[in-house]
């Protein structure tokens, strides 16, 4: 058996040798990072395709309505004649008290809920985000005055706040002035979040290494403190645009929120109230539409949460 | 235990009356004259104005006004509605009502949600389990307003069970429907965080070793298991009573319950708007104040922290 001690070994000058080969590292392996061990992880259950799904359809039907009906919501497709007649042919859902095709009016008004929803969580995120990141990030001082801002609009829960907002601008009783409202009163939920997300991970060892390597302070935040701490942002992000909705339609309700003659699911199940005894139906559909809306964002926030958290995925 | 009671105390302070000068601004943003709005269509002699106008404070600035009546405010005086009747005596007509269909709602949340919560914990993935998880994730994606409507239309239109509206000197067993609406939202949400946490708790390190040392299943689920799952519910009371006074105004107003939700409800309604934000203000100072009370129930659960820095 010929011993391998005689074996001749090349090696190169160390200049020459890739990093790869020092630590063993396949360099053509992608790199994994936290959202695609998330994704991997999500793309394996059920749920997550059935929340997706039916928000790409909720989606496709707010951007375009026109695509599933020939009918108008309002005006001249409804006809009197109709009022609360039960469903038929071409009419699935039936007609409400002015005749229109409550069908066609539950396609219509998803984009006004799903306008106010995404507007209110997109502002509330990104208020939130930034200035969470700076007061967790400098502390000191800024942090002293912006937390405090902050619980004084964490006082207020957000539909009182909408409310009292609202009596007082009716003239701003459309969807993007109660997104923006929503937003005002939701933004320190988030700021709190992403506080806590940053004071942790700006004690990492990545971020000392880095800045070592005489990275600013700045850039530091941006391009590894930031990153680093917005899961636990994009999970309450995904639940709070649920709740946006569900406010929207509660304000709708109690008739602060967009005026009567939008087509808006919140207005229809106020409407339906008044006819509830001949036409139950009229609360159902809407009222069905608001809910399947609201857990598929609830769930697939449910899921994204799961899937960013090891100890959550390691118990399943 | 005391410093932080102190220190809570403390932070109070400047979230007061960050909050209360916040809502008072809105007021003030408020569109029209009020005193014309007073009036109609018959304006009174100017010295009569002038008169009315001092009598409110609405000649001064905005910050002595605000300074006024949050000294009131101290003094238990919430000001004057523009209709003439004390703030404070419509609110404490409405409180009592408000706070019987509190309790029974905070009850039912309670009790069920973590008694629920507790059973579909310990037996995860049964038939009680996916039921209670089932019938929660539909309680908490339907808005209040629609479950009150649909409890109004089954209990009382189509079975006559109860009654379709509160009489309005509304007594406990009128409330129990309107209570139960109430809590629905919180109740699922309280019946999925006790389920989790008991979950997870159930494998812990202290519940082995309280069971190796020999203790009773039911001092086990009792004393170590539910007394550690309650901390997050706990926390999430704080933020649910919020969601708990918009409840309010929402189910008392399809109750037609007499109470400071249905105040506020009916303000909204005929848009007057003083009372709405008379009645909020009050509201947002309640919240606080539970909130502070949150923290400290908190603080006693939890001992770590009481001794955080």
């Amino acid at each position: 058996m010929p011993s391998n001690r005689h074996i001749e070994r090349y090696v190169a000058p160390i200049e020459e040798t890739p990093v790869a080969a020092v630590d063993a590292v396949d360099e053509t392996q992608k790199a994994s990072s936290v959202w695609l061990d998330a994704w991997k992880d999500m793309r394996g259950r059920w749920l997550t395709w059935v929340c997706l799904v039916l928000i790409v359809v909720i989606v496709v039907v707010a951007l375009v309505p026109g695509l599933f009906t020939g009918m108008n919501p309002a005006g001249s497709s409804c006809n009197l004649g109709k009022s609360l007649d039960p469903p038929s042919a071409g009419h699935p859902f039936g007609f409400n008290k002015q005749g229109c095709d409550v069908y066609t009016r539950i396609l219509y008004g998803t984009r006004s809920s799903l306008i106010v929803g995404l507007v209110a969580t997109v502002l509330a995120t990104l208020i939130g985000a930034v200035i969470g990141a700076i007061a967790g990030y400098y502390g000191g001082w800024l942090d002293s005055v912006v937390s405090r801002l902050g619980d004084i609009f964490f006082a207020i829960p957000t539909v009182l706040g909408a409310i009292v907002v609202m009596q007082v601008v009716p003239w701003g009783r459309n969807a993007i002035t109660l997104a923006i409202t929503l937003a005002v009163f939701g933004w320190p939920q988030v700021a709190r979040i992403m506080r806590g997300a940053v004071l942790s991970s700006k004690q990492a060892d990545f971020v000392t290494a880095s800045t070592a390597l005489g990275v600013s302070r700045g850039r530091n935040l941006l391009r590894h403190v930031v990153p680093n701490s917005l899961a636990p942002v994009i999970v309450i992000a995904t639940v709070s645009l649920g709740t946006f909705i569900v406010a929207e339609a509660t304000l709708s309700f109690l008739g602060v929120g967009l005026p009567p003659e939008t087509v808006s699911w919140g207005v229809d199940i106020s409407d339906a109230q008044a006819v509830i005894r001949v036409a139950p139906n009229l609360l159902f559909y809407p009222a069905a539409a608001l809910a399947v809306t609201v857990l598929s964002f609830l769930l697939l926030g449910d899921v994204v949460r799961d899937a960013l958290d090891p100890k959550a995925r390691a118990r399943r | 235990m005391l410093w932080y009671i102190g220190r809570r105390l403390l932070q109070l302070i400047p979230v007061f009356f960050g909050a209360t000068l916040l809502i008072y601004l809105m007021v003030f943003a408020m569109p029209g004259d009020p005193i014309a709005a007073l009036f109609g269509d018959h304006p009174p002699a100017p010295a009569v104005i002038e008169q009315i106008r001092h009598e409110y404070h609405l000649d001064q600035p905005v910050i002595v006004q605000y300074l006024l009546w949050i000294g009131g405010v101290f003094k238990g005086d919430f000001g004057t509605t523009f209709t003439g009747q004390p703030v404070s005596a419509a609110m404490a007509q409405a409180f009592p009502i408000t706070a019987r269909l509190a309790v029974l709602a905070l009850l039912f949340e309670g009790v069920i949600g973590i008694l629920v919560g507790l059973w579909a914990g310990l037996r995860k993935g049964g038939i009680l389990d996916n039921g209670a998880l089932f019938v929660s994730l539909l309680l908490i994606s339907v808005p209040t307003f629609v479950i009150g409507f649909v409890a109004q239309y089954l209990f009382g239109i189509k079975w006559h069970i109860i009654r379709t509206t509160v009489s309005s000197a509304a007594p406990w067993d009128e409330l129990i429907v309107p209570a139960l609406v109430l809590a629905s939202v919180s109740l699922a949400n309280i019946l999925r965080l006790t389920r989790a946490s008991v979950a997870e708790n159930v494998g812990a390190d202290f519940v082995r070793t309280a069971t190796a040392k020999g203790l009773g299943r039911r001092r086990v689920i009792g004393v170590h298991i539910l007394r550690n799952s309650l901390i997050p519910v706990v926390t999430y009371l704080g933020t649910d009573l919020g969601n708990l006074m918009v409840g309010a105004i929402v189910t008392e107003g399809i109750f037609n319950i007499h109470g400071v939700g249905g105040t506020v409800y009916r303000a909204v309604q005929t848009g007057d708007g003083p009372t709405v934000v008379s009645f909020v203000a009050i509201m947002v100072i309640i919240f606080m104040l539970a909130n502070l009370l949150v923290d400290l129930l908190y603080a006693v659960l939890d001992p770590r922290i009481r001794y955080a820095k």
